[in-house]
Formats: C-alpha cells, structure tokens, sequence
C-alpha cells in the first residue's frame, strides 16, 4: 500500500488529508460531521413544517391556503442564498425580539441553530408540495373510511393518512434530503464552519485547491450515494404490501 | 379573465389590501434613497445574471441531449461515463464545483508559462469562462437526467414507421426522435430553469458582479441589511415568474400529442 | 387546522433547536478566513495568529469570559447589530462610516495600506500608476472604500470575500495588483506562495476611508462592554504584553499614538 501511494507521487496529498495534524483531513470531518447536522436538524424542521403545510393547503380556510401559496411560491422563486442572508438576520433579530416581548431572556442562537432555521423554511416550501402530491394520492375512500369508524382527525393522520402516503411521498422526500445535504455548502458564504468552508480554508491555508476540493466532492459524493441506498431500502419497507407503482400505473 | 375573478374574493381583496399596505409602509419608513447612486450599476448586474442564465441554459441543454441520448440508448462504454457525469454533478454542490474550477483549475493554468503567453490567457484570466463552464455543467446534469426519460419515452413504433419510410438513422434523430423527446421535456425545463436562476447567484463569489453582487455592494457600501435583499429578492421573483410565463407560452405553442 | 396551531408548533420546533446559552460570554467575531499573520486556521480547527492572541490577553485583563466566534467578513457589522456576535476583533479599522453604525474602542495597531504586484509588473501605488490594471480588494474592507474612492473609472476593480482569494488571484495572474495592509501583506510576500509579488510601496494617506487604526467594534450604546475592552488594551499596552506578543510576530511594533 504504502509503495503504490509513493509510486504514484500521492505521499504529500495523503499527508495533507491524513486525519491527525499536521494532515487537515479531520477538519473536513469535523465540517462533514456539522453540515449533516444541519442537513438532518433542517431536514426535520422542514418536514415538520411542510406534514402542517400540506394539511393546511387540503383542508384550511381559503386565508391559510392563500398564505400557505404566497411561501411556497416566495421560497420557490427566489435563490437559497438570498433567502440565507434574509432569514439568517432577520430570522435572529425576529425571534429576540418576540421572546423579549413575552419577558424572557434574549436566546442566543448558535451558528448550528440558525444554519437549522434558515434551510428548515426553504426545506418547508419543498415539503409542502411533496406532501400535498402524496395525501392527494391516497385513495378517498381509506381517509373516509377512517372517519367513518369515528377516528379523530388527528388519529385519522397518524394511523391512515402519514402510513397511506409514505410509498408516494418517499421519492419526493429522498429527493429533498439530497437537496438539504447539497444546500448547507451555501451556508460557507454566511461564514458557518461546514464542510465547504473548512474545505477552501484547508485549501487556501495549503494551497492544495485540487486535493481538497476533490477529496471534499468525494465525501457529499458518498453522503449522497449512501443516501441513495438508504432510501431505496426505506421504500421498499413503505412499499410493502402494495403493488409497485409500475404495476399500479399500468 | 377568471384569473381576475379570483382575485375579487373578499378575503383576497382584503390580502391584496394588506399587502399594498404592507409595500407601502416598506417603501415610506425603510431606506430606498440609495437606489439612484447604484440604479446604473444594478441594471448592469441585472444584464450580466439575465446573460448567463440564458447562455447556460442553452450550452447545458445541448449538452444535455448527448448525455441523455448516451443513457437512454447508448452503449456501456457511452452510457457509463454519461451517468457518472450525471451522479457526480448531481451528488455534490454546485458551490464546491464552481470554486473547484475557478480556484482548483485557475491556480494551474499560471503554472504553465506557454499558457499565460497563448491568447486564450486575456479569457482564461477573467472569472466568467469559468462561471459559464460550471453552470453549463451543472444544467447539463440535472437536465440529461431528464433527457434520458424523455428520449426513452418517445414511442418505438414512431421510430420504426420512420424507418419503414427510408429515413436515415440522423434524419429519424432530427425529424422524429429529437423534437419529441424535446415535447417530452418541456414540462420540466421551466422548473429547471428557474432552479438554475436560483443557481446564478453563486458566480458572485468568484468576483462575478451580477444583480447579487450589486446588491451586496450596497449592503457592504452603506450598512444597510435589509433593503437590498428584499428588493433583490422582488427582482429574482419577477425574473421567476417571467421565465414560467415564457415555458408556458412555449409549451401552448407545441401542439398536444395525442395519446 | 388553523393558523395558531401551525405556528405554535413552529415556534415549538424553533425553540428546540434554539437553546439558549449563557449570557455571560462575550462573543468576539472574527473574520472566518485565513488572515495570517493575525488570525488563521490550523489542521487541528484552531485559530493563532497575533490577532487571537491579543484578544486573549485583552479578555484576560479584562476579566472578559470572551469565545472566538468566526463569521463571514462581509456580514460581521450586521452580525453585530444582529445580536450574534457581541465585539468585532477581526482587524477592523476606525472608520467614520463604520462609526455611523457600530461602536469602537481605542485602536490596538496601525498600518498602512500598500499595493502588491507582481516583481517585473511596472506599477506605482497611485491613480496613473495603476491606471488600466486590475486591482482585487477584499470587500467591505477599508482597502476596498479607498479603491472606489481613488482609483475606480482609472482602473477595473475586483472585489474578493476574503484577503486570500484576491492573494490568490494574484498569484494566479488574474488580478495585477492588490491593494491591502502592509502587515498582512509583508507577510504574504515573504511566504513561498507569495514569492511571485513584492510590495510597491503605501497608497497616498486618506484617513477618512483608511480610518485611524485598528479598533475593536462593539454595537451603538454597548458602553459598559466598550469601557472595559478600552481597560483592557490600556491594560495590555501598559504593562508590556502588547509587547510581548508583537515581538514573537513581527520585528517592528506595529501600534504608534
């Protein structure tokens, strides 16, 4: 092993990602490790925003629907990064001022927290219309059913209507993780120590720009992929006991 | 004309009474009295954003054809490479590929001294080879995803009624296969170009001064937050809401294929 | 479902992720980019250079419970307003454009501002001996206000997010010259990268865009925060650390009344 990396002139790029100093390699996975934290807190949020989203576009008032149309065409229409720098100062300054006014302490939010806050409403819109799509999709007659025998319209969702609509939703969902994972790199250009920034930062520190780059691709690369598998499987478990969707099409 | 019906609604009248006064508050208790210093800038942006937007999405989608007709059809050592391309531009972050290749490939080039005496080197030395290079790449990714379906989904009978006629194999391409897959396309192009108008603001941090540039010039300039965004985000939401008017218009003018 | 319900559990999941912290720490921002030789980087994630180390002693003699916060350089005044970050140590200079918005304290160093070229490059740092080249300045900066004052129409300016994108652009011939300070950039050109470039010499004085030093920026009407950093450079200068830490850096001090 050790030959073949000499042999091949590679011994000063694997120094300089080797995981210890004076190597910068853990510095990429200390950012790794924080931009999936972000991916999956924002990734979540968003979720949660868009699961109330979608419910609110079927079944609310024509106000909550029109609101509910006003964000999702805003967040679909203007660029991520426009939107980072909006929510990121006013999202903070927003969020002090209605704890304040309630007579709390003002909370500090951690760069982790607001990275979370901003892609979790850009994350929401995506959601909303996932979601929406997949409710649609499941058949009237299973959500009437579920009322008929007296569910409540929160039993309803939690037993029928999440578990019904999952198969159609995953596709969409999977899509908007990778989105997640691909979208905190525009949070480097807020200044959050995620993996794209430590990147330059090792990069221009060393000057190595191909190494560090290439080796930062190959990590989203593999976060990607993984995902890619993950989620296939996930489907399958959604999918059981249905047929599959080439099958129902036909 | 139902357009205007639905807006006559009360609740909307009273949403659309809101909001002119929500526009109005904004435009009387905000600062707006920098716009005119920077207007001649800010339509100049505005050009250079409009200008690569248009050029990355041609170059791109015919990039894409190539790679999705290598992955609808093609054999393995053509289809292969055409779906890693596809999976790497796909699976890593259009920021990361624009800094790879303006920082990565930019810090070569000097390397070379014949490169620096060449006449490409006036070109090579600026930023917006690079931007254009990156966001072609980057549309031709997501797009020849979509070119793969859409080539795979034109009827084979189609194809070998032309081929009953004497066609040849590019005039089939050209006549039958090429214009149908592009029906087939058109539903998602207008999406994907507005994903890549979304995308075009990245450029600005390879020195690029596009509308966002300006508009963080300002932001930088006077130490005013707010303003500049928003109004900058207005500007991305008409640009938005021309270019699905213009899909739209494009996709009434092809005729519906009967199914 | 009505509204009320969707934002409660907004707010809900918002507030999960918030946490709030302790109040007592004071947030210092700093540039989150390599600035050597006065902030930078290392393999392990940490940050050295002189800058750090004089914001250490600074909160030390100043009995500050102080956490390096890096931000992005051009969003660190709004970060500040913000509420995100509580001083600006991140060689900041005193400008009065600057003071329209935020707070200084007294100035911990001084330099001026010098224009860097390439070795063979023929360009002097005034308005006719850069007239026609490319200048990279760092945004927001100082060097950048300069620029557009004295030398924008006469040549094309580029404007970087951070200082070592516009050394990199140098390096790689995309820009002719840079202008930025003469610390940071003695710095530059004596590293191997920097080899290429060497410094033409300072831009003619302005000090109503160069400003008066280097200060610490704390937000308008922050005194009690702005009182005791003063007490604190006072503290550092007047019994030698100021010194101290400029002597294991430079060979010049770097801070003159």
């Amino acid at each position: 092993m050790n030959t073949l990396v000499e042999a091949l002139g590679l011994s000063h790029t694997v120094e300089l990602l080797s995981l210890s100093p004076p190597g910068w390699g853990g510095n990429l996975l200390r950012g790794l490790a924080h931009s999936l934290e972000i991916a999956i807190g924002a990734y979540a949020f968003g979720l949660i925003i868009g699961l109330f989203g979608a419910y609110g576009k079927l079944n609310g008032g024509p106000v909550v629907r029109d609101l509910l149309g006003v964000y999702t065409t805003v967040v679909r229409a203007v660029p991520e990064l426009v939107l980072i720098l909006i929510l990121y100062f006013v999202g903070t300054d927003l969020l002090n001022r209605v704890v304040t006014g309630f007579g709390y302490e003002r909370v500090e939010i951690s760069g982790v927290a607001a990275g979370i806050w901003v892609l979790g409403i850009v994350q929401g819109a995506y959601a909303t219309e996932v979601l929406r799509g997949a409710i649609l999709a499941v058949p009237v007659g299973q959500i009437e059913a579920a009322r008929a025998y007296g569910m409540s319209p929160l039993l309803t969702m939690r037993r029928v209507t999440i578990p019904a609509m999952m198969s159609f939703a995953i596709p969409g969902l999977a899509n908007l993780w990778l989105i997640a994972t691909k979208d905190t790199a525009l949070l480097a250009i807020v200044g959050f120590h995620e993996l794209t920034l430590e990147t330059k930062q090792a990069a221009s520190s060393t000057r190595a720009y191909f190494t560090f780059f290439l080796a930062a691709g190959g990590l989203y690369l593999c976060v990607t992929l993984l995902s890619g598998v993950v989620f296939k499987r996930v489907e399958r478990w959604a999918r059981k006991g249905q047929r599959s969707l080439r099958e129902a099409g036909s | 004309m139902s357009a205007f019906r639905a807006a006559l609604l009360p609740h909307r009248i009273v949403m659309i009474l809101l909001t002119l006064a929500l526009v109005a508050w904004c435009a009387y208790s905000m600062r707006w009295d920098w716009i005119p210093k920077y207007a001649d800038l800010a339509l100049e942006g505005l050009w250079r954003t409009i200008w690569i937007l248009i050029v990355t999405t041609i170059l791109g989608f015919l990039l894409a054809i190539p790679l999705g007709l290598a992955q609808a059809v093609g054999p393995w050592y053509l289809s292969a490479p055409a779906k890693a391309f596809c999976t790497i531009i796909r699976g890593t972050p259009l920021l990361l590929q624009i800094w790879l290749l303006y920082f990565g490939l930019g810090s070569l080039f000097p390397q070379f001294p014949w490169i620096r005496e060449s006449e490409l080197w006036p070109y090579l030395r600026q930023a917006w080879p690079y931007a254009v290079l990156a966001l072609s790449l980057s549309y031709a990714g997501y797009e020849g995803e979509v070119m793969r379906g859409a080539f795979s989904g034109v009827a084979k009978g189609q194809i070998e009624a032309a081929k009953a006629f004497g066609m040849s194999r590019f005039t089939i391409f050209r006549r039958i296969w090429l214009p149908q897959a592009i029906q087939n396309a058109l539903p998602t192009l207008g999406g994907e170009t507005i994903l890549q108008l979304k995308a075009t603001p990245l450029v600005a941090s390879i020195t690029i001064i596009d509308i966002y540039a300006v508009a963080s010039r300002v932001r930088q300039d006077t130490f005013i937050v707010y303003e500049p965004l928003l109004l900058l985000a207005v500007i991305y939401m008409a640009i938005a809401g021309i270019i699905a008017l213009f899909f739209k218009w494009l996709e009434g003018r092809v005729p519906v294929k009967a199914r | 479902m009505n509204i009320k319900k969707i934002l409660a559990a907004s707010l809900a999941a918002l507030a999960l992720t918030a946490g709030a912290a302790a109040a007592q720490e004071v947030k210092i921002g700093i540039a989150a980019e390599p600035y050597p030789p006065f902030a930078s980087p290392d393999a392990a994630g940490n940050w050295i250079g002189w800058e750090v180390e004089i914001i250490d002693a600074v909160c030390t003699a100043a009995k500050l419970d102080c956490v390096i916060t890096p931000v992005a350089w051009d969003g660190i005044i709004p970060s500040l307003t913000g509420q995100q970050i509580d001083a600006i140590m991140a060689s900041m200079s005193i400008t009065a454009e600057r003071m329209q918005t935020i707070d200084f304290t007294d100035a911990y160093y001084n330099t001026p501002a010098v224009i860097v070229a390439e070795k063979s490059m023929d360009i002097a740092p005034t308005k006719d001996g850069l007239a026609g080249k490319i200048l990279g300045v760092q945004s927001s900066t100082t060097h950048q206000a300069y620029a557009q004052k004295h030398f924008e129409g006469s040549s094309e300016l580029k404007n970087y997010q951070t200082q070592d994108e516009a050394n990199q652009d140098l390096i790689a011939g995309r820009v002719d010259a840079i202008q930025a300070d003469s610390i940071a950039m003695a710095d530059f050109v004596g590293s191997e990268a920097g080899a290429c470039c060497e410094i033409k010499g300072a831009v003619p004085s302005d000090t109503e865009v160069l400003g008066l030093g280097v200060g610490a920026g704390v937000r308008k009407g922050d005194d009690a925060l702005r009182d005791k950093l003063n007490a604190g450079i006072a503290a550092i200068l007047a019994d030698g650390t100021h010194d101290a830490i400029t002597q294991k850096y430079f060979t010049t001090s770097i801070y003159s009344k």
